[in-house]
């Protein structure tokens, strides 16, 4: 393929960026309508059973109240596989939050009042709540997301084990995290002649939209979906979550627009969350390092309505070199919410285990870490064994301790101490897949000489809009300001979602084919207004060829941990990256850095404690759920190599939206280890973990 | 039970004379009522700082005052910090150094860094970085632009 220059490459400010200092770009929840209703969501508050009976009386008598939506009122919905979407359809039970009514009210404190007034007996019956390793229901799935072999084996991994030199064999936990991105999910929706218009708060129109057609019976064409501005995500808002269901048969009930806000603390039940994990990890190498045997062993959790399997293990079958290797995932499906997408699902959990285990290898060798990750560096991908499209580990790893001061560092964990802190340093390597989904465009040229690009994408704060204009521009050789942008809008062409670190490989590839089409026709004397269109579907079906394609990185970290208290504190991070051609340095960095201190908020503050016995979130505030502040993220850059790749898309780029958070937690699991000589193999590290063992 | 109370008040510089629900917050009198949508509810527990505004020069979590305590205070909201068209100054280094993501924070990291750099100067303290981002620690940021807007507001107290 042929590399696009000029505008890419560049560090474009973000072309929304005057309306967001300024507070108008608007949000879902911001839109405005005639005779609008607001909605307050009621959740069940029994783990597991039955609704028995409803009373409304004192809900209806609050002055403002319009209606209480429930299961006794609501319209049917057509039958989905979505099962956490299939709101108020019936009087069952199966987690605690869960959506059990919809309070509605002429302004937000008189919904909010009919909410607290809705009285609801309950049928419960015993719940379980809590994921152990030796959990009796726990199972194989057949496949884990989004469609991988639940289990692997290449070799005898057993005897692998048996025969290496040296071995480890240790376990780790991730408890449940929650994405919360600022703004809560939130839906307006307006029924106008049986359609039916939905601002809600997404990271895909299109694919929102025919989820909504589906369960209300309509018409694609009968359903929009805009979601213009979109306050962060991070997998949370990639599927339709229950509001925007709510929001559509509440307004279709009261045949008045209705708006609703989750709340942050229903955020916690139903709007998704990244599954614990346990990772047994078993490591087998000869005594230079060389892997001989490789066993991920990731016990994770679902819910009792629909299956999610996070992809624990995964990594585990391309990262590193071994003749002896197998992976296995097995869940229990409890009575809580479903979990769901995480930025960087999968290999998130999975590499915090994976680079954790390669350090106290590492170590048992006696070997520098970055030198094991290049002894075990495999030629092929491990898994199929296809060439990598490019494969730059060694140099991310290379480079980044030349930055981080790497060659001065001496192994030997709990020796450095500056006045009351232990000082350490840990390394672990990155990856994410880079991928592309099919997506369609349409390019404009108008007859003032600008140009239109439309597509079903959006923006979560990646920079997508800006990006896509970088794209335009250069594929249509004019200056970006030159380009207009319109996405967050299913009436436009659809596109694959903001998704997968997958957003601008996808929409690229259908933006730059319109681009130069138009561009062709123009220059062959055809006169704007001008319009083409691109559908990509073709293209991606023809392009099969047998190549592994990832991005990779090297994250590294220091730790200091005061000697008395525990107290952790990562006055640096630096990350090196690998990930094709970095389009807009300036919204890359940020990217990049925004997944590091994800990561460094993860390895020391998050963590959603589950209530054995009511069966709920108990932390579920911002003054319980800890995330990283200001005052936590110190020093933390992000750097890149050159890559050239030719296997990826027109622009030559692959997914930097969550590679970012992949290794950083244990990077600074690894710090925190060679700073006190504690190893921490449960998150999230801090003081109740570390206390006990500082000398 | 629903009662309402007469409230004047200034927003942004305009006088505004309103009938208000005694329950209303002032982040839910300036979105519901005023269509004022810059300050944002991220939590609606004080907690996240995203409906940050000024009240009479200072910063304060608009999701934890009621509206009807602010009779004849003077409340300044993201959209009342530009002048005459321009950009305040924080708003144009927040572009520069790409301090925001998503956005969602953003009016309510400009408005407490607006508060907060006359917090310092009325205190006569010296803004550095580690300065910065304890005074700035009330205002999260889930897209984690925390290390780019330290850097917007560090320029910007330079001067």
């Amino acid at each position: 393929m042929t590399v696009l220059t000029r505008a890419l490459g560049a560090p474009m400010t973000r072309v929304e960026g005057g309306l967001k200092v300024s507070g108008e770009a608007r949000y879902a929840y911001e839109h405005r309508a005639q005779r609008l209703v607001y909605g307050w969501i009621v959740q069940s508050t029994v783990a597991r059973g039955r609704i028995a009976s409803l009373e409304l009386e004192d809900a209806l008598a609050v002055p403002g109240a319009v209606a209480v939506v429930s299961h006794a009122n609501a319209p049917a919905l057509q039958p989905s596989d979505r099962a956490e979407l299939a709101v108020l359809q019936s009087n069952a039970v199966a987690y605690r939050g869960q959506i059990v009514a919809c309070a509605l009210g002429e302004t937000l404190e008189a919904a909010r009042e009919v909410a607290a007034r809705v009285a609801i007996a309950y049928e419960p019956e015993r719940h379980d709540v809590v994921l152990y390793a030796e959990h009796p229901r726990l199972f194989e799935p057949e496949t884990v997301n989004p469609r991988y072999p639940a289990r692997t084996d290449q070799g005898d991994a057993d005897a692998g084990l048996a025969t290496a030199n040296v071995a480890i064999d240790c376990t780790y936990t991730t408890p449940a995290f929650h994405n919360n991105p600022m703004e809560p999910h939130s839906s307006m929706a307006l029924w106008e002649d049986g359609s039916l218009l939905i601002y809600d708060s997404s990271q895909g129109a299109p694919y929102a939209r025919d989820q909504l057609a589906e369960l209300f019976g309509l018409e694609p064409e009968q359903v929009r979906v805009i979601s213009e501005h979109v306050g962060g995500g991070f997998g949370s808002k990639g599927t339709p979550r229950p509001q925007v269901v709510i929001a559509a048969l509440c307004a279709k009930v009261v045949g008045r627009p209705v708006k609703l806000a989750v709340t942050r603390q229903q955020m916690f039940a139903f709007t998704g969350y990244r599954t614990p994990t346990i990772q047994r990890m078993r490591l087998g190498a000869r005594r230079d390092g060389t892997l001989t045997a490789l066993v991920h062993d990731a016990i994770l959790q679902t819910s009792t309505l629909e299956q999610f399997a996070e992809q624990a293990a995964i990594c585990s079958r391309m990262m590193y070199a071994a003749e002896n290797r197998r992976t296995t995932h097995r869940l229990a499906a409890l009575d809580v919410p479903t979990p769901s997408w995480m930025r960087a699902p999968g290999e998130c959990p999975g590499m915090y285990a994976l680079e954790c285990a390669m350090d106290e290898l590492a170590i048992s060798c006696g070997i520098d870490p970055i030198e094991l990750r290049v002894l075990n560096e495999p030629p092929l991908d491990p898994s199929n064994g296809h060439p990598w499209s490019s494969r730059n580990l060694v140099v991310c790893l290379r480079e980044g301790a030349e930055r981080f001061g790497w060659q001065e560092r001496d192994p030997t964990p709990g020796v450095r101490r500056e006045g009351r802190w232990l000082v350490g340093t840990g390394v672990a390597a990155s990856t994410y897949p880079a991928f592309r989904q099919k997506s369609q465009a349409r390019v404009r040229a108008e007859a003032d000489g600008g140009f239109t690009v439309m597509i079903g994408a959006a923006d979560i704060g990646t920079g997508a809009r800006t990006v896509i204009a970088q794209i335009a521009a250069d594929a249509l050789e004019v200056s970006p300001s030159a380009v207009r942008v319109e996405i967050g809008d299913s009436a436009l062409p659809p596109a694959w979602l903001a998704g997968g670190s997958g957003g601008t490989a996808s929409w690229g590839s259908a933006v730059v084919p319109a681009c130069r089409l138009l561009r062709e026709r123009l220059g062959a004397g055809e006169e704007a207004p001008l319009e083409v269109s691109v559908d990509t579907e073709q293209e991606l079906e023809q392009d099969r060829r047998d190549v592994s394609r990832h991005a990779f990185g090297a994250q590294f970290a220091e730790a200091r941990v005061d000697v008395d208290t525990g107290e952790v504190r990562v006055p640096r991070l630096l990350g090196v990256f690998a990930a094709g051609r970095i389009l807009n340095p300036l919204t890359a960095r940020s990217q990049f850095i925004g997944g590091m201190t994800m990561g460094l908020s993860m390895a020391l503050h998050e963590q959603s404690v589950i209530d054995r016995e009511f069966g709920d979130y108990l932390n579920h505030d911002f003054a319980q759920y800890h995330i990283a502040s200001c005052a936590d993220a110190l020093d933390i850059d992000a750097v890149w190599v050159e890559e050239q790749d030719p296997y990826l898309n027109p622009m030559g780029s692959k997914g930097i939206g969550e590679i970012g958070i992949v290794g950083t937690a244990a990077a600074i699991a690894n710090a925190v280890h060679h700073a006190t000589g504690v190893r921490v193999r449960d998150l999230p590290i801090g003081p109740a973990r570390l206390v006990r063992g500082l000398p | 039970m629903a009662s309402e109370i007469e409230l004047e008040l200034t927003v942004n510089g305009v006088p505004r004379s309103l009938e208000v629900d005694v329950r209303t917050t002032l982040l839910d009198l300036l979105r519901e009522h005023l269509d004022l949508i810059g300050a944002k509810k991220g939590c609606d527990h004080g907690q996240c700082g995203a409906c940050t505004v000024l009240v009479n020069g200072h910063r304060a979590n608009a999701c934890l005052l009621l509206a009807v305590s602010l009779g004849g205070a003077d409340v300044t909201t993201i959209e009342g910090l530009a002048s005459d068209g321009e950009l305040h100054q924080l708003q144009r280094a927040f572009i520069e150094h790409d301090a925001f993501q998503c956005g969602y924070c953003t009016p309510g990291q400009i408005c407490s860094a607006a508060g907060m750099l006359s917090e310092a100067s009325e205190e006569g303290v010296a803004l550095d970085a580690a300065e910065i981002r304890e005074r700035m620690s009330g205002n999260l940021c889930r897209c984690g632009a925390y290390v780019n807007i330290v850097a917007a507001i560090a320029e910007v107290a330079e001067r």
